[in-house]
């Protein structure tokens, strides 16, 4: 509880008669960058309007930077959230949209306008404050929406699914960005995203989300390389995942034999294996090419074996394989992730 | 391209639209005293001698009170109920809706009359009054419908980010909300307007001695002097509506919203 500066405690989040968050208890960090990672459904976005206090809890305890905020409405929270949809005002300019919150502070003119326009700066918007958001592009807005939310100096800072509007090359500025101000501003962040890459970039640490409950809290190298259930192995790129059985490994269409890794403890329920940690071309497992995709510097292939499904990639200057050959393939050992039971 | 049939059905169409009030418009221009068509000579006498009719101007000013002030009686109850029905998961919201509807629905001699029986009647209210609240229900129901659907376009999430930058839910409905449904208040105002000044059913059986609508109160004159100033006052009030709705979609794009 020390050094937790955002902290739920037991926290039952619904919507009418459906449950959607049972009990979540988590502690961020001051000054960190934390997600809350998972599909949708899972509770992310339930959660982060609870902290926001868009949503009443049901049972449980907020707390931000050491105030229970559980019974405080949304406007005197001090959090911001940055929507998915922006949620810009649209009769109002950039300038106008940013000033907003100060000027229900009722701050001076002068205040106003500074910060305003210090706002506008920090997001390299100042020369636009003229602008109506719709005279402006996606990531303009987003920047716009981010500096109306940073100039009211928030105790957190929530972004909902923030990049996931713009296209590849915004959304890599848009991620520095963050970055940038995070470290500019200090600002405690929550993102909420259901894409495991973005997550993994922007983060200190993730929280994988699962019906409600947290599946796995981690840094996200240690999401990445060590996801401790199927959940978690299949959300982070982990696509291929048998069983582990007495005779081997278990797929949807058989069982093989398989020599069982000696670092894995007993209780490992199965093994995950990524499109990167097969290897094709040589082994005792026998497969036929069922797709081939070129993907620049590897060839993602789709193997039908007689565990079911594989893919796997290989390096793009391996031998060419086509739809309908036989190939060779191995999963493993030391390219394994083992699973628990859960 | 179109067919000359469709050229024909469309002429028929605009004809039988367009042609009462160039008709109209026509007799009214008539020099001579009794109302005819085609016009007896032409001169502007009777546009002129419309204005100087008392029981015009007392009529045409309790039209237009219950015009604009039962209008924005609608509007002040409306825009709440639209807002209501839209934002929250009410129970009994649909049944909300097409009772606020039924004003539309019912025939305007049965609201007349039901209103005389059961309002009047039993509760003895000034015949203004009475015909201030028949034209604040008259025109609910497209305060409603028409902010309805422009709240309807306006996201939620707006309003929650005011809040979260501040704003008490009611501050939010002003600073944001409100502005950003304007056309919309505006247009229905418009709609309102127009429906109230030229209803004829209701206010007939609500009319008083000495307290009518304009059109109840041309009805009146035309009954007992059958002359082209009906005509003309017609035309004038059609001129009127046409210059209402023109601006209307010039400035709004009024026809989006009805």
């Amino acid at each position: 509880m020390s050094d937790a500066f955002v902290s739920l405690q037991s926290l039952t989040l619904a919507y009418g008669d459906t449950i959607a968050v049972p009990d979540l208890s988590l502690d961020v960090r001051q000054g960190e960058l934390i997600s809350l990672l998972g599909p949708s459904g899972c509770g992310k976005s339930t959660t982060m309007r609870a902290i926001a206090g868009l949503l009443a809890p049901r049972a449980g305890r907020i707390g931000i930077a050491g105030r229970d905020v559980t019974r405080v409405p949304a406007n005197r929270r001090n959090v911001g959230l940055v929507f998915q949809s922006y949620a810009l005002f649209p009769h109002l300019t950039a300038f106008e949209n940013v000033a907003f919150g100060l000027r229900l502070k009722r701050m001076r003119g002068a205040e106003i306008e500074r910060r305003t326009r210090d706002g506008l700066a920090t997001v390299g918007l100042d020369h636009l404050a003229r602008r109506k958001p719709a005279e402006m592009s996606g990531g303009q807005q987003q920047r716009l929406a981010l500096a109306r939310s940073l100039v009211m100096e928030p105790d957190v800072l929530l972004l909902d699914e923030p990049l996931s509007n713009l296209d590849a090359r915004l959304r890599l500025e848009m991620r520095n960005e963050l970055q940038r101000v995070q470290r500019a501003t200090g600002v405690t962040m929550v993102f909420v995203t259901h894409d495991q890459a973005e997550a993994l970039a922007l983060s200190d640490r993730i929280v994988l989300m699962r019906d409600g409950r947290i599946e796995q809290l981690d840094t996200p190298e240690g999401l990445y390389a060590r996801p401790r259930t199927r959940f978690a192995a299949d959300f982070v790129g982990f696509e291929n995942i048998f069983d582990v059985v007495p005779e081997g490994l278990k797929g949807p269409e058989g069982t093989v034999p398989h020599r069982v890794p000696h670092r894995v403890p007993g209780d490992v329920a199965a093994l995950a294996w990524r499109p990167g940690g097969v290897r094709v071309g040589s082994g005792e497992l026998r497969g036929r090419v069922a797709g081939v995709a070129f993907a620049g510097t590897t060839r993602e292939y789709v193997l039908d074996s007689a565990l079911g499904r594989i893919r796997a990639d290989a390096p793009a200057g391996a031998e060419r394989l086509a739809i309908g050959d036989q190939v060779a393939f191995d999963l493993p050992p030391e390219t394994a992730c083992p699973l628990g039971t859960a | 391209m179109p067919t000359l049939a469709s050229r024909v059905v469309l002429a028929l169409v605009l004809t039988f639209l367009i042609g009462p009030f160039v008709i109209i418009i026509l007799a009214g221009l008539s020099a001579g005293n009794s109302l005819a068509f085609p016009p007896d000579g032409l001169s502007l006498k009777w546009y002129l001698k419309v204005f100087t009719v008392e029981s015009f101007q007392a009529s045409f000013a309790l039209s237009m009170f219950l015009a604009v002030f039962g209008t924005l009686a609608a509007l002040a109850l409306g825009v709440p109920a639209a807002y209501a029905l839209n934002r929250y998961d009410l129970p009994g919201a649909e049944t909300v809706r097409i009772i606020v509807a039924a004003p539309i629905i019912v025939p305007g001699i049965i609201v007349g009359l039901a209103l005389l029986r059961y309002l009047v009647v039993p509760t003895g209210v000034g015949v203004t009054l009475a015909l201030f609240l028949a034209h604040t229900a008259l025109v609910l129901p497209y305060a409603v419908r028409v902010v309805s659907s422009s709240l309807h376009n306006l996201r939620a999430d707006m309003e929650e980010a005011a809040v979260l930058l501040g704003c008490t839910r009611l501050q939010a409905f002003f600073k944001v909300v409100l502005p950003n449904i304007r056309a919309g208040v505006l247009a229905a105002f418009i709609l309102g307007f127009v429906t109230s000044f030229n209803q004829v059913p209701v206010s007939l059986f609500l009319s008083g001695p000495g307290v009518r609508t304009l059109p109840i109160d041309m009805l009146a004159y035309m009954e007992i002097t059958y002359d082209p100033s009906v005509a003309a006052l017609s035309a004038l009030l059609a001129f009127l509506s046409v210059a209402i709705v023109f601006a209307a979609e010039k400035f709004l794009g009024f026809s989006r919203y009805v």
